[in-house]
């Protein structure tokens, strides 16, 4: 298994221990992955709004980046906005080829050109399809039995060009947590909206979308996800949602490659748990000692 | 305008070009028969000012200004789930996009707090081609409410703390990483 990796803004940034974990539990399971150079912004749900060619140019600069040293290897994001991104481009070129001209008159500054040959995947399918559960299982060292897990994917992971899931019940996430040993809690916001810049534009209505989400994982010991964007919100507003409904919540939030490099024995500079809001320190407490 | 407010067909300004301005997607709103399956699915629309169905009977009579000023829009935050739902197969949420996208081109003044988000982040998107989280926080309190951001300091230092937030100082002068693209973009929308 070979990647080129787009972390995007957020895994170099706020969740770079979403990145970190990343190439760290992929390393184990023996995959090959490399940074995309000079990669940047997908244009997040900003350039579409601004223009519709913004938001088509800015996605395709990275494809024609990735199409360039790509040598067959695959690409892969982390953000499920970013990989909505490129995936809603390249559904345009598909459906409109003319697009694609002009996106390269564009493209024509940055001295690139596509030719409409990338599809990106996200670290989720790659995760749950490229690998066999029991690869995964076999790397397992820690197993989290006694922890119960609440999947999160989001809207984005799933929705609407995602190929690999159900769109509004998804289940990927659930042979993978098994076979580290947890328990999964399965609820009815798993593939909800998290609010993303709600949080920080609308927050009354923001905080009641990351209420509704927590108050549904509350039986588990920790939530997993596959968005910087769901994580932050998630994470850092449990004081805020705890105000609000006049009662004290607190759940761990973790990345889904923070979980399984936890099983796999991986050290504290490959997960860099201690970056979260809300302390990870519960979870650590609940599994055997490695 | 409140969802209660009655419309007086004869007097109000309408634009039935409106829908097609919404293009390519939009044209399809025409296909809308008004189930309401966008408003039951929608987790913001019990704050939205109109219902995502009542906005989309609006846009298709061409009732351009009662849609483009209303909040309804800007509590869309792109989860997809009208897009997927919809039994007529319409792109609801791309259609959003393209109504923040007029909101946006006419100035509209209202809701400043969603409109100023964008602005704030596409500058620092052009500037440095990469998001810079904290430097894209401050432009966006300094241009709506500077007193709303200490609602967000203890959370701001405590992302700090954790390493999960870095201070860089902006750089203001010289060409930003991407001007030429934003700027070969605008030309070409231009011809368009």
């Amino acid at each position: 298994m070979r990647y080129l990796f787009y972390p995007g803004c957020s895994a170099e940034g706020s969740a770079l221990e979403y990145g970190t974990s990343t190439l760290a539990v992929l390393e184990v399971l023996g995959a090959e992955v490399e940074e995309l150079q000079d990669w940047t912004c997908c244009g997040a749900s900003v350039a579409s709004t601004m223009s519709d060619l913004l938001g088509l140019v800015l996605p395709a600069r990275n494809l024609a980046l990735v199409e360039q040293s790509g040598n067959g290897r695959e690409m892969l994001a982390v953000c499920s906005a970013c990989y909505t991104n490129f995936r809603r481009t390249a559904a345009a070129i598909v459906s409109q080829p003319r697009l694609l001209d002009t996106i390269n008159q564009a493209l024509e500054v940055e001295g690139l050109t596509y030719h409409g040959t990338v599809q990106a995947r996200h670290l989720l399918d790659v995760l749950a399809n490229d690998f066999d559960l029991e690869a995964i299982a076999a790397r397992v060292q820690r197993p989290l039995a006694g922890l119960t897990v609440a999947p999160y994917y989001g809207c984005q992971t799933v929705r609407p060009y995602s190929p690999f899931d159900d769109d509004q019940r998804p289940t990927s996430m659930v042979g993978i947590l098994e076979a580290l040993g947890a328990t999964v809690h399965r609820h009815n916001y798993e593939a909800s909206c998290c609010g993303t810049s709600l949080l920080t534009t609308k927050p009354d209505v923001g905080l009641q979308m990351v209420g509704a989400i927590l108050e549904a994982c509350e039986p588990a010991d920790c939530i997993v996800t596959v968005c910087p964007m769901c994580h932050m919100n998630l994470d850092s507003y449990q004081d805020k949602v705890s105000r609000l409904l006049g009662r004290p919540l607190r759940i761990p939030v973790l990345f889904l490659p923070q979980l399984m490099g936890l099983a796999f024995g991986l050290p504290e500079s490959a997960l860099m748990l201690r970056r979260h809001v809300v302390p990870v320190s519960p979870v650590l407490a609940q599994l055997p000692e490695s | 305008m409140a969802t209660s407010e009655v419309i007086n067909l004869t007097t109000v300004k309408r634009d039935p070009t409106f829908v097609d301005r919404l293009t390519p997607a939009g044209r399809l709103l025409s296909r809308c028969i008004q189930c309401g399956t966008c408003t039951a699915s929608c987790p913001a629309a019990p704050a939205m000012d109109l219902t995502p169905r009542q906005m989309w009977r609006l846009a298709q009579l061409g009732f351009q200004d009662q849609v483009l000023h209303s909040k309804a829009m800007w509590l869309c935050s792109l989860c997809y789930i009208c897009h997927v739902r919809c039994p007529r197969g319409i792109p609801l949420t791309e259609t959003i996009v393209k109504l923040k996208q007029l909101a946006l081109q006419e100035g509209i003044g209202e809701w400043r707090e969603s409109t100023a988000f964008y602005r704030a982040f596409s500058d620092v998107m052009r500037r440095y081609g990469r998001m810079r989280e904290i430097e894209f926080m401050v432009r966006y309190f300094l241009a709506t409410n500077p007193l709303a951001a200490l609602g967000y300091a203890k959370l701001g230092l405590t992302l700090l703390g954790r390493g999960k937030a870095h201070l860089e100082l902006p750089r203001l002068g010289g060409e930003g990483r991407l001007d030429r693209l934003f700027e070969r973009v605008a030309e070409l929308e231009g011809q368009r």
